[in-house]
């Protein structure tokens, strides 16, 4: 390729190109398969999670309908609530640490300021797993651990520490340019107007990132929520009771609702991240310049 | 003369209320002008003895035992049955104990603001100047200290549900609290008795300790490094001038982690079982007799899970890797196409450097996620295939021989002792690297 005369593509290249897009083609069926397998599996007639056919034999909208209605074995309406109301609390609280640390960390210059960016960094090394158990146990002592309180308490363990994760946020803080807030500031601007009236318009990719990611978070953890929960099952998020239809007393029964309700669920988180993702290349290489 | 904010100051050179703000919090705050700031401090005075009073004193000094009180059983002749006398409970001792130990670590900490504050407030007063009323501090509040009232709040949450939990889970480490000899009730400080049998290669602890190590360690490195060298060449190829449909082929692959992740690990461990999706398939296109035994063979199993997280993270990197790449100066290209290098060669030479330099910081960060990697490894083989008599499976990562430990079988000092490596492992890759990065060092040099 590199000594062709630009203008005019010699076979060659055209063969390259056909060749990559080949690849493409080959690679982009490989990472959709699973995804179109789901989809297939969340119509199908038969039960049971293992058949004899790669394609199902018979097509049926009875595994979502049973989903939404069959509430005595594994109620997902109910899952489904409990899991929104998490979410949307958590999305509340944990945008507003993001932003308050980022901000902080990015615009004003304290004492703490890099002692907190440290100790972040040191947090972030240990096993989340390891704060969890202990976290239950403290939960326990205040009486979150059993009943509608385990709602509480899933809030907490989601938002809480939250401020450990301004990285991102703060990358992106750091590409707007200080002499903005100077300029507000010789205009007799104080700091809290800076923040309000001038960056946090500026950043609104950052803020619908951090909103969209907080949000999303309740819905994907199971593990957490599996050792909050234990067997309260009125309390159980949509992810524990996905997981728990793959168990072994219920797989045979509910594997293509698993699947239907994988579809369910799927469906507006992907439209969420594909909406999302621009904001995030966009944190991310602020993320890396700062 | 040395006037310097400080306690040896404030002790020496203080006046009065100063220096009787060592005993009486607050009161050199009252005297010198700033009334309601200095009440309030006092209030916290009251409030810590009141605790320390009530529970603190005891909860300290059941720290060194632990209680020893055994759940007892008692036979009642009368109603004939056995009654249960309540026993001291060493978990919630412990966990009382620390919480004692923060909150007199936040007195000080308040002990040693106040001195600093009053004796400033002292020297502002002998120098004329004018000392904050209340409604000036709110002021500031919302201007030069706006950090304060931003950050108290997330700064509590980490301090209670993040510092705390760790320090407890870290102390847990050094006790008997475990399953095994029945200490689960009432247990015992231990030393440094667990670290020994954790690091004892000839034991039986140890030896899966350093297996699950070795393995944990494979593991994050080719997670991380195959998911970064691939995912950055998926991105060029897409980025590739030539390419037809960019937009499109992004999308296949956005599409692909737009599924939550424990969906799809899930769907790929039933699809990968003896009976799954895959070998029906392979079987209905002849290319097998005997279903391929993807999750009970455990170097199968290892590089399947390898294989997948491929699946998982590449589309990841090609998203973050997309906008850094583009930040490349094309000059750098234009002179290698000059010098007459081919593809090969200017990716090792101009593009692999330049990202290894810009991406220091994620590199190492993705490299901490894949060692605390839970998900992939949880629900995908679950650590199995597991030999008898062992605790961890053939591929079990350290976490999730820890989340066993504790969760399945009760060993919390064991998996207190597990975690502690995990971070100290961590902690030397990163230290190492980290510092070194000039992300880093020239932090504030981007602004």
């Amino acid at each position: 390729m590199n000594n062709e005369k630009h203008n005019k593509p010699s076979l060659r290249k055209r063969i390259v190109n056909f060749l990559v897009h080949v690849l493409l083609a080959v690679l982009a069926f490989i990472w959709l398969l699973p995804i179109f397998w789901i989809v297939l599996t969340s119509f199908r007639a038969e039960p049971g999670a293992y058949t004899n056919t790669f394609l199902p034999q018979g097509y049926t909208l009875n595994n979502y309908i049973k989903l939404f209605t069959d509430r005595n074995v594994l109620n997902f309406p109910r899952m489904f609530m409990n899991t929104l109301i998490i979410a949307i609390v958590c999305c509340i609280i944990s945008t507003f640490f993001v932003l308050s640390v980022a901000y902080s960390l990015s615009r004003m210059r304290f004492k703490f300021r890099k002692p907190y960016m440290n100790l972040a960094m040191i947090l972030g090394l240990f096993p989340g797993f390891m704060t969890m158990i202990a976290q239950y146990f403290i939960l326990k002592a205040m009486g979150l651990t059993e009943g509608s309180a385990i709602r509480i308490g899933l809030i907490i363990v989601y938002s809480a520490c939250a401020g450990l994760g301004f990285q991102i946020a703060k990358g992106y803080l750091d590409t707007i340019p200080r002499s903005i807030d100077e300029a507000a500031v010789i205009d007799g601007a104080t700091n809290w107007q800076v923040f309000t009236k001038i960056t946090m318009p500026l950043a609104k990719p950052i803020i619908i990132y951090t909103v969209m990611t907080s949000f999303i978070a309740p819905w994907v953890d199971f593990i957490f929520a599996k050792v909050l929960c234990r067997a309260n099952s009125d309390q159980f998020t949509v992810a524990i009771g996905l997981w728990n239809m793959l168990q072994k007393e219920y797989i045979y029964q509910w594997y293509t609702c698993f699947a239907a309700g994988a579809v369910v669920i799927s469906i507006p988180i992907a439209i969420l991240f594909i909406f999302m993702q621009r904001f995030y290349v966009e944190g991310m290489s602020g993320a890396v310049k700062g | 003369m040395d006037e310097t904010i400080s306690i040896g100051n404030a002790l020496k050179k203080g006046d009065l209320w100063t220096r009787l703000s060592a005993i009486v919090m607050g009161i050199g705050l009252v005297m010198h002008r700033q009334i309601i700031k200095g009440i309030m401090v006092l209030l916290c005075e009251i409030a810590f003895f009141f605790y320390m009073i009530n529970t603190g004193f005891h909860n300290l000094s059941m720290m060194p035992s632990l209680g020893t009180e055994a759940q007892g059983k008692v036979w009642n002749e009368a109603k004939q049955i056995y009654e249960y006398t309540v026993g001291d409970n060493s978990q919630q001792i412990l966990l009382a104990g620390v919480i004692t130990l923060f909150v007199i670590a936040a007195i000080l900490v308040l002990w040693v603001l106040q001195m600093r504050h009053s004796y400033k407030l002292q020297k502002m007063i002998e120098r004329g100047e004018h000392v904050r009323s209340l409604r000036e501090d709110i002021a500031a509040l919302f201007d030069g200290n706006l950090h304060i009232t931003l950050m108290t709040l997330p700064c509590l949450g980490i301090l209670i549900f993040n510092i705390v939990p760790l320090v407890y889970m870290i102390s847990m480490a050094f006790t008997t609290y475990s399953k095994e000899d029945e200490h689960l009730m009432l247990f015992d400080w231990d030393g440094l008795h667990q670290f020994g049998r954790v690091l004892n290669m000839n034991g039986n602890i140890g030896r899966q300790f350093w297996h699950v190590l070795a393995w944990t360690v494979v593991w994050a490195f080719f997670a991380t490094f195959l998911n970064y060298i691939l995912g950055m060449i998926l991105a060029m190829i897409i980025n590739r001038k030539d390419t037809k449909a960019k937009g499109f082929w992004r999308f296949c692959f956005v599409l692909s982690i737009a599924v939550p992740q424990f969906v799809t690990l899930m769907i790929m461990n039933i699809m990968l079982q003896p009976s799954g999706a895959v070998n029906v398939l392979l079987k209905n296109l002849g290319l097998i007799t005997t279903p391929i035994p993807f999750w009970t063979n455990a170097m199968l199993a290892r590089v399947t899970i390898i294989l997948i997280n491929l699946w998982v993270g590449i589309p990841y990197t090609m998203l973050q890797v997309t906008g850094i790449l583009q930040n490349i100066p094309v000059e750098l290209y234009e002179a290698a196409k000059v010098d007459g290098a081919g593809p090969v060669k200017t990716f090792f030479s101009i593009t692999l450097p330049y990202m290894l330099f810009v991406t220091t910081p994620y590199l190492i960060a993705s490299f901490v996620g894949n060692i605390n990697n839970f998900n992939v490894i949880y629900l995908l083989s679950g650590g199995g295939p597991t030999y008898v008599g062992d605790t961890a499976g053939q591929t079990d990562l350290l976490v999730t021989w820890l989340y066993k430990l504790t969760i399945d079988q009760q060993y919390y000092n064991l998996g207190a002792v597990i975690g502690i490596m995990t971070f100290v492992i961590l902690t030397i890759v990163t230290l190492i690297t980290y510092r070194n990065s000039s992300s880093y060092k020239n932090e504030e040099a981007f602004m």
